[in-house]
C-alpha cells in the first residue's frame, strides 16, 4: 500500500505558457446572459436542464395517472400516453441528464478542479449553451404544433415514427429530429471544450493522475459523447430526409393500412444501429460522470481518501471503451443474425466486471471511514443500493437468453429507470447539496433536504423495485392500457395504484427540492468558502462564489492528488490539493 | 443511523418481495424452461451480491459513523483485495454467462424436422400462413399486398398457391411438435409475443426474423404484440390454440389456401403482379 506515492512530494513544473487575459464582460447582459464565463453557463444549462425536466416529471405523473386509472381520465387519451412516454424519456435522458451532467456540473466544475480560469474557448462555450437552449425550444415547440409532439416512443423506430399509425408523425417528428441535431451541435462545441481543457489548461502539478474522480468521469463521458452522438447526428438527418423528401433510407416497401407507400430499399434496423451505437454509450454518458460525482462525495463526507484511486480511473476508461461495443445488446429480439447474440452478450457481461469493482471500492471508502451523514452522504448512498440494484437487473437482459422473455416487458422499463434515472438523478441531487454553497456561499436547508431525499430514495425504490415482477410475470411495456390479459392477476391493478400513489409523492418532494434552492438562496446558513472540508481545488478559491477568472492574481499550484483525507500526523483531516508538502505537517 | 436501519431493511424488504409478492412467471407451455431455470441461476447470484453490498454498506454507515473524536483510516489501495474482489466477480459472470450462452446455442439452432409456420404482423393484426401438401412456403413480397391477398404471397409461385393462410382467426399448433418461425411485417416493427412461451422475437419489415419453440401444453394462449406499433399496439391480439395432433389435422382441413382465396376475383391478383 505504501508503495504508492499518492500523496504529498513530486516537482512542480514551471509554467509553460502566460496565465491568460481574459474576455471581461463590460454590461449586465455579457455578464449574465451572452456570458463566456463557464460557471454562469453552468447555471444556464442546469436552470434550462431543470425546467425541462419539470415538464418530464410533470409528464410521468400523467403516465402513471393512465396506467393506475385506464380510461378514468378523459383528457388521457392513448395518443396522448404516447406522447407522453416519448417526451419523458427523450427529455429524461438527452435534455436532462446529458446536459446536466456535462454543461451543468462539467462546465462548472472543470475549470475549477483544474485550477484554470476558464473553458479554452469561451465563446464556443457560449454559443454551445444558446444551441441548446434554442433546441430544448424547439422540442417544447412539439407540445405546441398539429398533432402535438411525436409519440413513436423514445427510440423513434423507424417505420412507425414516421407513418400515420403513430402520434405526432405531421410535426412532431420533425420537430423532435430538428432539435436533437440541434442539441448535437450544441453539444459538440461544449464537449470538445471540456476535453481540451482536461487535456490542455490544467494548472501546474495537476498531473492525470491527480484530477479529481469527478473530473475522469465527465472528461471520458465527453469523450464518448463526442464519439457517439454523430451517429445519432446522420441517423437523424437520414430520418429527416425519409419524412419530408421521401428518401428510403430506413424505410423498405411497406403496405400502411391497405395504402401501398413510395418506399422501398431501406432498412429499419439500420435506424436501430445507429440509434444503439449512441444508445447505449449514452447509458454511460450519464452514469460515468455520476460514478466520479458520487466518488467524490462519498470520499469528502466520509473523511477518507477514495479507496483503489487508479483502479478507479482505469475502470472508468475502461468502461468507456467497452460501452462501444455492446450496443446490439438493445437488438437481441430485433431480427438481427441471432448468432451475434454470443458475442454481445459476452462483452455487455464482462463490463459488470469494472463497473462491480467500482461499487466496491466505493463501500470500501466507507470502510474505517468516518462517515458525516450529510445530505450529500445520504444521496451518495442512496445512489449505491439503487445503482447495484439496476446494475445486477442489466446482467439479467445483457445475457441474451435471459433477456428474450424479459425484453420488451415492464421489467426494462424497472431496470432502465433504476440504474440510468434513479441512480444518476440521485447523484444529481447530492452535488447539488454538496456543491450550492460554492455556487451561492449559502448552505441548502437541512431539513428540507432530508426530506427531499427520503421521499426521493424511498418512493422511487417503491415504484421501481415492484415493477420489475410485473415485466418477470410477462407485462409488456408502451401499453396505455393493458385490457383482458389471462395471464395478468388482479393484483397487478392494485400493484399499479400503489406506484401512481408512490411516483406522486416522489414529485411532491421534487417541488420542494426547487423551493429549498430559491429559498436558501436568500435565507440559508452561511456557508464560508469551504463547509465541508474538502480538499479539491473548487473549495480552496480567494473568494465564495469564485468571481470571473476563478483565482485572482495567482493559479493555485497543486502539490498533491485529490483524496488526502485523514492522512496520518496532519493536524487537520484533510489536505488540500494547492497545499505544499512542509506546510501540511504545520497546520 | 436511521439510514444504516433502512439500508438494511431495503436488502431485506427486497428479499421478502421476492419470495413473497404473488408476481411470478405465467406457468411455462413451451420447451424453454432452460430459460426459466438461466433466469433462476441469476435471482440466485444477483440476489447474494445484492443483500451483501447493501449489507456491508449498512454495516458499514453503522459502524463507522461519525462520532466525537473519531479519525477515519488512511487507505489509498489494496492491490491484493482488489484482484481478489475482480475475480470472484468474473467467476460470477461466468457463471450466469456460460449456462446463457448454452441455452442461446439451443435457441437459435432450429432443429431437423420443425415444421414451419409463418407469421406475419400489419397495424394491427396477425397473419399466418402454413405450408400445404407441397410443404414449402411460397416466396412473398409486400408489393403483392392487396386486399385479397394479404400476406403478399406471390401470385406467380406455384409453391404457393397450396399454402394456408390464416387472418383474423385463430391459429392451431399441435402440442409436442417444434416449430419454426418465420416472421415478417407488412408495415411497421412488431413482435410476436406469447407470455408462456417465453421465446418473442420482432418482425422487421425488409427482413425475415425466425425462432423456434415447441409448444408443451394444451390450451389457449393469446398473441401479444411487444414491438411498440402505433397507437393500436395494445389490441395487436390474437390466439394460439394448441391441440392434440388428431385435433389439430381436424382445424387443419377448414382452413383455405392461398390458391382458394384468391380465385373469386383473380383480378386483384393480376393488378398486384402487374404492380
Amino acid at each position: 500500500m505504501s508503495d504508492v506515492a499518492l500523496g504529498a512530494g513530486g516537482t512542480i513544473p514551471p509554467a509553460e505558457v502566460e496565465d491568460v487575459e481574459l474576455y471581461h464582460p463590460k454590461s449586465w447582459v455579457t455578464k449574465y446572459v451572452f456570458c463566456q464565463d463557464a460557471k454562469v453557463i453552468a447555471l444556464q444549462y442546469s436552470a434550462t436542464a431543470l425546467a425541462i425536466g419539470l415538464v418530464a416529471l410533470v409528464l410521468s405523473w400523467l403516465m402513471r395517472l393512465q396506467l393506475a386509472f385506464p380510461g378514468q381520465f378523459s383528457f388521457i387519451q392513448p395518443a396522448d400516453y404516447y406522447q407522453y412516454i416519448t417526451m419523458h424519456g427523450m427529455i429524461m435522458v438527452i435534455y436532462l441528464l446529458t446536459a446536466l451532467f456535462l454543461g451543468g456540473f462539467g462546465n462548472y466544475l472543470i475549470p475549477l478542479m483544474l485550477g484554470a480560469r476558464d473553458m479554452v474557448f469561451p465563446y464556443v462555450n457560449m454559443l454551445s449553451y444558446w444551441v441548446y437552449l434554442l433546441a430544448v425550444l424547439v422540442l417544447a415547440a412539439g407540445f405546441f404544433v398539429p398533432g402535438g409532439p411525436t409519440g413513436a416512443g423514445w427510440t423513434l423506430y423507424p417505420p412507425q415514427a414516421i407513418l400515420s399509425g403513430t402520434p405526432g408523425t405531421d410535426w412532431g417528428i420533425i420537430t423532435m429530429l430538428a432539435s436533437l441535431i440541434l442539441f448535437i451541435i450544441g453539444f459538440t462545441m461544449g464537449g470538445l471544450n471540456y476535453v481540451v481543457t482536461v487535456l490542455q489548461g490544467r494548472t501546474r502539478g495537476m498531473t492525470l493522475m491527480r484530477m479529481p474522480l469527478t473530473v475522469w468521469g465527465i472528461f471520458t463521458a465527453t469523450v464518448m459523447a463526442l464519439l457517439a452522438f454523430p451517429a445519432l447526428f446522420a441517423a437523424c438527418v437520414m430520418m429527416l430526409l425519409d419524412r419530408l423528401l421521401g428518401t428510403s433510407f430506413f424505410m423498405p416497401a411497406i403496405v400502411a393500412m391497405g395504402q401501398p407507400l413510395n418506399y422501398g430499399g431501406g432498412s429499419p434496423i439500420l435506424w436501430q444501429h445507429l440509434f444503439w451505437f449512441f444508445g447505449h454509450p449514452e447509458v454511460y454518458i450519464v452514469a460515468l460522470p455520476a460514478f466520479g460525482i458520487v466518488s467524490d462525495l462519498i470520499s469528502t463526507h466520509a473523511r477518507k481518501n477514495i479507496f483503489g484511486y487508479r483502479m478507479m480511473v482505469w475502470a472508468i476508461v475502461g468502461i468507456g471503451a467497452l460501452s462501444f461495443i455492446v450496443w446490439a445488446h438493445h437488438m437481441y429480439i430485433s431480427g438481427m443474425n441471432p448468432r451475434f447474440g454470443f458475442f454481445f452478450a459476452t462483452t455487455t457481461l464482462i463490463i459488470a466486471v469494472p463497473t462491480a469493482i467500482k461499487v466496491y471500492n466505493w463501500v470500501l471508502t466507507l470502510w474505517r471511514g468516518d462517515i458525516h451523514l450529510t445530505v450529500p452522504m445520504l444521496f451518495a448512498l442512496a445512489f449505491i443500493v439503487t445503482f447495484v440494484n439496476g446494475g445486477l437487473t442489466g446482467l439479467f437482459l445483457g445475457n441474451v437468453v435471459v433477456d428474450v422473455p424479459l425484453s420488451a416487458t415492464m421489467f426494462v422499463v424497472a431496470h432502465f429507470h433504476m440504474v440510468m434515472g434513479i441512480a444518476p438523478i440521485l447523484v444529481v441531487f447530492g452535488g447539488i447539496y454538496h456543491w450550492y454553497p460554492k455556487v451561492t456561499g449559502r448552505m441548502l436547508n437541512d431539513v428540507m433536504g432530508k426530506f427531499h431525499f427520503w421521499v426521493t430514495f424511498l418512493g422511487a425504490y417503491a415504484i421501481f423495485f415492484p415493477m420489475h415482477y410485473l415485466g418477470l410475470m410477462g407485462v409488456p411495456r408502451r401499453y396505455y392500457e393493458l385490457g383482458d390479459a389471462a395471464f395478468v392477476p388482479p393484483s397487478a391493478a392494485t400493484l399499479n395504484i400503489f406506484m401512481t400513489v408512490a411516483a406522486l409523492f416522489v414529485g411532491f418532494a421534487q417541488l420542494v427540492f426547487l423551493f429549498n434552492l430559491i429559498w436558501s438562496l436568500f435565507k440559508g446558513n452561511a456557508a464560508g468558502p469551504n463547509p465541508w472540508h474538502a480538499t479539491t481545488l473548487e473549495w480552496q478559491t480567494p473568494t465564495t462564489p469564485p468571481p470571473h477568472g476563478n483565482w485572482g492574481k495567482q493559479l493555485p499550484v497543486v502539490y498533491r492528488w485529490a483524496y488526502d483525507y485523514s492522512v496520518p500526523g496532519a493536524k487537520q483531516d484533510f489536505i488540500p490539493q494547492n497545499q505544499p508538502p512542509a506546510a501540511s505537517l504545520a497546520t | 443511523m436511521v439510514i444504516a436501519l433502512i439500508l438494511l431493511l431495503v436488502a431485506i424488504g427486497s428479499v421478502a418481495f421476492h419470495f413473497w409478492s404473488p408476481w411470478w412467471f405465467t406457468p411455462i407451455a413451451s420447451n424453454w424452461n432452460y430459460i426459466d431455470a438461466t433466469i433462476i441461476i441469476t435471482f440466485v447470484i444477483t440476489g447474494l451480491v445484492f443483500t451483501a453490498v447493501v449489507g456491508f454498506t449498512a454495516y458499514c454507515v453503522f459502524r463507522f459513523r461519525h462520532r466525537e473524536g473519531r479519525r477515519a483510516a488512511y487507505e489509498p489501495e489494496s492491490r491484493k483485495l482488489e484482484t481478489w474482489l475482480a475475480v470472484l466477480t468474473a467467476i460470477g459472470v461466468a457463471a450466469m454467462l456460460a449456462p446463457g450462452l448454452f441455452v442461446w446455442s439451443q435457441f437459435v439452432t432450429v432443429p431437423k424436422g420443425a415444421s414451419t409456420l409463418e407469421v406475419v404482423g400489419q397495424q394491427w393484426q396477425w397473419g399466418f400462413r402454413l405450408p400445404g401438401k407441397g410443404g414449402r412456403l411460397g416466396t412473398s413480397d409486400n408489393r403483392y399486398v392487396t386486399p385479397d391477398n394479404p400476406l403478399g404471397v406471390n401470385p406467380n409461385d406455384p409453391n404457393g398457391k397450396d399454402n394456408i393462410i390464416i387472418v383474423g382467426n385463430d391459429l392451431h399448433l399441435p402440442a409436442g411438435k417444434p416449430v419454426k418461425v418465420l416472421l415478417r411485417s407488412i408495415d411497421v416493427v412488431h413482435d410476436f409475443y406469447v407470455p408462456e412461451f417465453r421465446a418473442k422475437m420482432d418482425l422487421m419489415p425488409g427482413l425475415e426474423s425466425y425462432f423456434w419453440f415447441t409448444p408443451t401444453r394444451t390450451g389457449t394462449f393469446e398473441i401479444f404484440c411487444a414491438g411498440f406499433c402505433g397507437i393500436g399496439h395494445p389490441q395487436m391480439r390474437g390466439k394460439i390454440v394448441v391441440e392434440d395432433e388428431s385435433a389439430y389435422q381436424e382445424w387443419l382441413k377448414k382452413q383455405p389456401t392461398f390458391a382458394q382465396m384468391s380465385s373469386p376475383s383473380d383480378k386483384g391478383v393480376q393488378a398486384a403482379s402487374a404492380r
